[in-house]
């Protein structure tokens, strides 16, 4: 069963914590379609929050479609990995990218650093191919 | 509209000639979990005790879900736990269930002992016998029998070691999510509310200084960093800004305003902007 995390103090809203651990479980293929989630109440119980957190984060999930509620069921993710990468290379790219970040890390980044970084790459880049696209 | 579970306008309570609590406005929806903060002496429990019914307001009015309360009239919807756990020491845990049976007139038994058992409490132990958490464990099933359409919970973990104030929490927030009744607790440890509640009240020398959604707030505020060099060229009012030799600090609350270059915009946590806003002291409104 998928385990949520909650990390306090972040500055990220609670309900948003937990969707974009799904998202992101989903995005890396820990979590496939028709696997179910917790309960309301488990996760409430396990990770000792407020269940209006859990439901609002399961409300916007659904909206997102990335799970579906089935009333009297339980809450089950509606869509696969949308990169639709094979396991084998998602692999390679996740271990190049764990190098990376320990280069990052030895160099004396911190974790807010390094996400200014990628955020900043990823924006130059996005720019550019969508330059080449017009 | 739908019904608001707490109500209160100018709410007041006189100690004498002081006010432990001062025109307290406040509009609460049906199953909101909300979490009351302050200093000591803010008005935590003065407010907790007016919700309770345990208090005569001295100014203002009252209404819980819709009804006006008044004093001296039984509130059934209401059950109330303190961080003592008050109850009876000599009594055992049946004995204890039984009497708070005959107390009230709403009462699900069945419950009540099937959440004792459940947490393993054995039900002959005398009352004062148990642990601290398992006697906060057996005062918050009483609370949860009574059926409240509010729960109101002061400093309900004070007295507790970290692993039984997780338990307590973690069984409150499970019965939260199969009864949905509305949830007002009391807490100085700030950042246990962020996972705790969804509603937030601050309260500081008896007055509501913050109040509102947990997420609205949380994206409402935001932290801005940069050289102080460039600090007027921020556009916007900001809570607060602090120097530090060349890096300013800025507290902003609404639209992120466009930024000079070295500047960057970090999310605040709960506890960041519960800190601030009780530093500032005075009310802070921004139009809704």
């Amino acid at each position: 069963m998928f385990e949520f995390r909650f990390e306090s103090g972040s500055g990220v809203p609670p309900y948003l914590q937990l969707v974009r651990q799904v998202e992101h479980a989903v995005r890396l293929g820990e979590l496939k379609r028709g696997d179910r989630l917790p309960t309301v109440k488990e996760v409430a119980r396990q990770l000792v929050i407020n269940p209006n957190t859990v439901q609002k984060a399961y409300r916007e999930l659904d909206h997102r479609g990335i799970v579906r509620g089935r009333p009297g069921m339980g809450t089950f993710v509606a869509r696969d990995d949308p990169a639709g990468v094979s396991p084998e290379r998602q692999a390679q790219l996740r271990a190049g990218f764990e190098r990376w970040i320990n280069e990052a890390r030895a160099s004396g980044l911190t974790a807010a650093d390094v996400e200014a970084l990628v955020s900043s790459v990823l924006l130059r880049i996005g720019k550019r191919s969508g330059k080449e696209n017009e | 509209m739908s019904t608001a579970a707490i109500a209160t306008q100018a709410l007041g309570r006189r100690y004498g000639r002081t006010w432990g609590l001062r025109d307290c406005t406040l509009e609460i929806g049906e199953g909101r979990v909300v979490g009351l903060v302050g200093p000591n002496g803010a008005g935590k429990s003065t407010l907790l005790n007016l919700l309770a019914g345990l208090l005569r307001p001295s100014a203002g009015d009252l209404e819980l879900f819709g009804r006006p309360v008044r004093p001296g009239e039984p509130t059934d919807g209401v059950a109330y736990l303190d961080q003592r756990h008050s109850l009876y020491e000599s009594f055992r845990v049946r004995e204890m269930l039984e009497a708070a049976r005959r107390l009230n007139r709403r009462w699900d038994h069945h419950a009540a002992l099937d959440r004792v058992r459940e947490l393993g409490i054995p039900l002959q132990h005398r009352v004062g016998e148990l642990s601290g958490g398992q006697r906060a464990q057996v005062a918050l099933s009483v609370a949860l029998a009574r059926r409240p359409e509010l729960l109101v919970l002061d400093e309900p973990v004070a007295s507790l070691d970290p692993l039984a104030r997780r338990d307590l929490m973690g069984s409150l927030m499970a019965a939260k999510a199969d009864h949905d009744c509305t949830v007002v607790l009391s807490s100085h440890v700030v950042s246990e509310l962020e996972r705790l509640c969804d509603h937030l009240v601050v309260l500081d020398h008896g007055r509501v200084v913050l109040s509102g959604d947990v997420d609205d707030l949380m994206a409402e505020h935001v932290r801005l960093t940069g050289p102080s060099s460039t600090v007027d060229e921020v556009r916007g009012a900001p809570l607060s800004c602090e120097r530090r030799g060349d890096a300013a600090t800025m507290l902003i609350r609404g639209p992120r305003p466009a930024l000079p270059p070295g500047w960057r915009a970090e999310p605040v946590s709960l506890e960041d902007l519960v800190l601030h806003h009780l530093a500032a002291g005075l009310p802070k409104e921004v139009a809704a």
